[in-house]
């Protein structure tokens, strides 16, 4: 019974053409109007950050921008709220290790 | 019902000032029973950047402290836990003109007569020693014996191992605070009164920090203590991009200064937990913890003038400390000729955690007639009175 | 309605002098915003989203293409009649604005800074004048900690809800759902409808509680229905409530492959041998919601310890906090809901416009006595099912010292404890400062309830003093801090002006000038 129930088919979604973004690399599809996070939970992704001290995936916690778990590399610039930005096409999405800021070390 | 308990001294106080004191009494075979109306590092300690400063400071009594301090602090790094975070990394005080460069260099020069390390370093050296440095600064000083420690959980350490081995023993009464100070018939200290009771001691140490004036009234003398309020920015967390605490020479000017005025001059510096410190400003206005947005809007162009860098990386967070300051800038240390048995060690202002080893040292010495390590006339605590 | 792009910080919209600026464009906001337009006043309606709607209605974005978004929310066409009475004022509503803080600029003039773009990281900055300020900065919902929370599949409740929402996707395909508070109900409502498996509703609290006010409920029949709907919707679709019961353990290894739900007792403390397996790969928790006040308690605005001890803003009959200027409405004065919300924004336009039009009888009228009277049954209603739900004290008894309480800085129960057992640490802002507990990117938001109960458990005060002080509401880059325009320190430089606080610099120090009312109630109030 559950199957047959899907949230765009509750809403009686009918969105805009979908397009691609990339995960670490994986091509995957997003629906415009989504988040990055909305699209990457789509795409059965639910980590997208390692954490500082011990390394452990995290992903969206709070879900509404108060946490800051949802962290990500969005086209190479770290700690973006994965669920606050909106995807679009052709966005480059990596995993951030950390702090997200290897590069600026001295 | 009123619990009655005794000590050879009490301090008055949980922040660095106090665990100092605390520390080198219980090592010279005091007993010590610390009370504080918060918690450990509750006050102006919590709100320090953890700064153990030389370079700051013209030469004088101040400066003679600051030395001593440098040198136990290094000392204490070694028996105290890594995790106080002491960093022995250095201070850089950079130039942006050819002028204020002149000016460092006759700073620099009177310094280091009086024992300071200075080493001149030219455009190019900058850039070594902070490659995130804007590229176009006129010059600077380096000065190794700058140091840097996490002022709370130096504060917290200090305290447990006062209670260590060899030690008089340290009692802990936090959370109670001090309304009145016990004195016998002639007005000799007996100890002090709390809410749950009187504790007995003979003698008392007032490091109350800015709560330093309220204490000596407490004990019917005065001592002008002022709070100076500062700003700190705290960035998110980052590799090691400031090596060094970087500051501007004005910083100098504005630590000198006794203008009421705000004044910033940013102190950029990381921390082993990830974030920049960006502080601080400096302006009397009360115990006023109003946000200030042109404090802070200062702090910030500061700092990102000094390293560009930090332009894109956020503050995530800010907070106000309030500094204890006397009028000459200089801390209240020692025996209080007016009260027999109380003694001070506050109002050492923004530089209280380079300054608490020294401080500790000479309340420990005074209480066990050691030999003190330096001249402490300039800090007598009567200084202010129309005889003293 | 005025509607652009926020990167501009040049045009007239940042130049003008509003009346009003409302911060929040949830039921609050909105209803204030068009009840003070609609009697003259301009407003300024700044909030974080690309949308209105905050989080009760929030909605999928345009494209996505939902003809039915009603299907997820209740009394949709109460926001429908928002939006169009919205759309037809000239309210400047500045989407995509998040606020760092709000100061006073002189007399009767308040400056709103904000940071732009949906994530703040807009090169910009954005500062709004205007000569009132409603804040209707909503909620964020309260956690405790238990083994495993921090396994990707464990997401907040009303995270879940968030996304689906807006987003139109699950967590997974078999989500528990737990906690408490009637958030819980309607989540698992709505993940139901969208089509997951929701096993089980594990609610910590007894609902008996609810028949010992029998007053308040009679008097609040719209709220019960909602909840009798939520009920029966979830058990046609087979969802069991246990209720007296929390999640005390998560198993998977990558993502949440179970959950152990274990019996608890009145105090919230596990009981032994209780604990039951259920396999699901997505968790929903949350244990009720805390009141977003820190632009408040910045400016030195009283607050009220509530029923389920946080902290919401003291406010007068119409709406006014403590601070003359600055208003409140919704979840920012204590958690009500959105019907609540809705009422008392009506009640803090209607009172903004008379005061700032000079015509106080417009705040004595009969749709004042009627708002005053919905708001303060809705009120007696919140603070009823607040009272159910309180956090008891024994809930740290399933918190192992090896959980981190802070997933910010991967902060440890164990490293909590010692400081509070070794160090002399004595309250969330000590054993921030010597764990760092609190200090990361979300400034304690998510473990701060938690840290005050670990800090009560060991024998210090048995809640916060005041509420947590965040000076920087949200982060702001220093290139953005750097170019704001520069001004005259608005402080007058004086002597020791009053007394010296006691507590430090850090949070959670006393609002400047700010009253907190005392309270007996929890969070972690003992068994009654």
């Amino acid at each position: 019974m559950a199957r047959d129930r899907t949230p765009a088919g509750l809403v009686g979604a009918a969105p805009e053409a979908p397009f691609e973004i990339t995960f670490d690399r994986r091509t995957l599809t997003a629906l415009p109007g989504q988040t990055i996070a909305a699209a990457l939970w789509s795409a059965g992704v639910l980590a997208w950050r390692t954490t500082r001290r011990d390394g452990r995936p995290s992903g969206v916690f709070c879900g509404i921008g108060q946490c800051y778990d949802c962290l990500a590399t969005i086209n190479d610039l770290p700690n973006r709220r994965a669920c606050l930005v909106p995807a679009r096409p052709g966005d480059v999405i990596t995993t951030q290790e950390g702090h997200g800021h290897a590069e600026l070390s001295v | 019902m009123p619990t009655r308990s005794s000590a050879d001294l009490i301090v008055i106080g949980a922040g660095v000032v106090g665990a100092a004191c605390a520390y080198y009494a219980a090592r010279s075979g005091i007993s010590v029973t610390v009370i504080d109306r918060g918690a450990v590092a509750g006050g102006t300690t919590g709100a320090g950047e953890g700064n153990l400063l030389v370079s700051d400071k013209e030469p004088g009594p101040e400066l003679e402290l600051a030395l001593l301090s440098v040198r136990l602090w290094r000392e204490l790094s070694d028996l105290l836990p890594p995790r106080i975070e002491y960093e022995a990394k250095g201070g850089l005080v950079v130039a942006s003109d050819e002028a204020s460069m002149a000016a460092l260099r006759g700073f620099a020069a009177r310094q280091e007569r009086a024992g300071v390390k200075a080493e001149q370093a030219t455009v190019d050296q900058l850039r070594d020693l902070e490659p995130h440095l804007a590229p176009d600064l006129a010059g600077g000083f380096h000065y190794p014996q700058d140091a840097q420690v996490q002022p709370a959980l130096a504060a917290a350490h200090l305290l447990r191992a006062a209670g260590g081995q060899g030690s008089g023993g340290v009692r802990l009464r936090l959370g109670e605070e001090v309304i009145g100070v016990l004195t016998g018939a002639n007005g000799e200290v007996r100890g002090v009164r709390t809410a749950s009771g009187d504790v007995r001691a003979p003698y008392i140490v007032n490091a109350a920090g800015s709560w330093g004036g309220e204490l000596a009234r407490l004990a019917g003398v005065g001592l002008p203590v002022l709070p100076r309020r500062g700003f700190v920015l705290v960035t998110e967390p980052l590799p090691r991009v400031v090596r060094r605490k970087v500051y501007a020479a004005d910083y100098v000017a504005d630590v000198a200064s006794g203008s009421a005025a705000l004044q910033t001059s940013a102190v950029v510096e990381g921390t082993p937990s990830g974030p920049v410190l960006i502080g601080a400003s400096r302006e009397r206005v009360g115990f006023d913890r109003t946000l200030s947005v042109e404090a802070l809007r200062r702090l910030a162009a500061q700092a990102t003038r000094l390293f560009p860098v930090l332009a894109g990386v956020r503050a995530m967070r800010t907070y106000a400390g309030f500094r204890p300051y006397l009028p000459d800038h200089l801390p209240a240390i020692g025996p209080d000729p007016r009260v027999p048995g109380l003694l001070h060690a506050c109002g050492h202002e923004g530089a209280g955690i380079g300054l608490a080893p020294a401080t500790g040292l000479i309340v420990a010495r005074v209480l066990s007639g050691g030999q003190l390590p330096l001249d402490i006339e300039p800090f007598r605590p009567h200084r202010f009175d129309a005889a003293g | 309605m005025p509607n652009s792009p926020s990167d501009e910080a040049t045009d007239d919209r940042y130049s003008a002098l509003y009346d009003l600026a409302v911060i929040g464009a949830g039921c609050a906001g909105l209803a204030g915003a068009v009840a003070a337009s609609e009697r003259g006043l301009s407003v300024a309606l700044l909030d974080a989203a690309g949308q209105i709607g905050g989080q009760f209605y929030r909605h999928p974005a345009p494209p996505l293409g939902a003809v039915r978004p009603q299907a997820l929310h209740h009394d949709w066409s109460l926001f429908a009649g928002l939006r169009r009475r919205l759309e037809a004022s000239d309210i400047v509503h500045l989407a995509g604005h998040h606020v760092w803080t709000v100061v006073r600029e002189g007399e009767g003039e308040w400056a709103v800074h904000a940071v732009t773009a949906a994530d703040g990281t807009g090169e910009r900055p954005a500062r709004v004048r205007a000569r009132t300020v409603l804040l209707a900065t909503g909620a964020y919902e309260r956690h405790l900690p238990f083994p495993g929370w921090t396994l990707p599949g464990v997401v907040a409740a009303g995270g879940a809800q968030a996304m689906l929402k807006s987003g139109l996707v699950l967590p997974g395909r078999r989500v528990v759902v737990a906690g408490s508070g009637p958030l819980l109900l309607a989540v698992a409502a709505s993940l139901s409808a969208a089509g997951a498996r929701v096993p089980a509703v594990v609610e910590a609290s007894g609902y008996t509680g609810y028949a010992r006010r029998p007053g308040v409920l009679a008097a609040n029949p719209h709220k019960l229905m909602e909840a009798v709907i939520h009920a029966t919707g979830l058990v046609r679709r087979g969802v069991r409530l246990r209720t007296r019961s929390a999640v005390t353990q998560v198993h998977g290894t990558d993502r949440v492959e179970a959950v152990t739900v274990s019996r608890i007792d009145r105090d919230w403390r596990p009981l032994p041998g209780t604990g039951r397996r259920i396999a699901c790969d997505a968790l929903a928790v949350g244990h009720g919601l805390v009141p977003q006040v820190e632009l408040a308690t910045s400016l030195g605005c009283a607050t009220r310890r509530t029923e389920d001890g946080t902290y919401a803003l003291a406010l007068d009959a119409l709406q006014e906090t403590s601070v003359r200027g600055l208003w409140a409405a919704g979840e920012t004065g204590g958690i009500g809901g959105a019907d609540l919300a809705r009422t008392e924004g009506e009640l803090a336009g209607i009172a903004v416009a008379a005061r700032t039009r000079g015509r106080p009888e417009l705040a004595r009228g009969g749709r004042v006595r009627e708002l005053q009277r919905r708001r303060d049954g809705m009120r007696d209603f919140a603070d009823a099912m607040a009272a159910v739900h309180a956090p008891g004290s024994g809930w740290v008894h399933w918190l192992d010292d090896a959980t981190d309480v802070c997933r910010c800085e991967e902060v440890s129960a164990g490293a909590i404890r010692e400081a509070l057992a070794d160090y002399g640490a004595r309250d969330a802002r000590t054993v921030k400062l010597l764990t760092r507990a609190g200090m990361g990117w979300c400034q304690g938001r998510m473990c701060g309830a938690a840290v005050a109960c670990l800090a009560a458990g060991a024998g210090a005060e048995s809640a916060p003093a005041s509420p947590e002080r965040r000076p920087l509401a949200v982060p702001v880059p220093l290139g953005v801090l750097g170019s704001l325009e520069p001004s005259e320190p608005t402080a007058t430089p004086t002597g020791p002006s009053g007394q010296p606080d006691a507590a430090g610099p850090d949070e959670p120090g006393r609002p400047v000038d700010g009253r907190t009312r005392p309270s007996t109630a929890g969070p972690c109030k003992p068994a009654d």
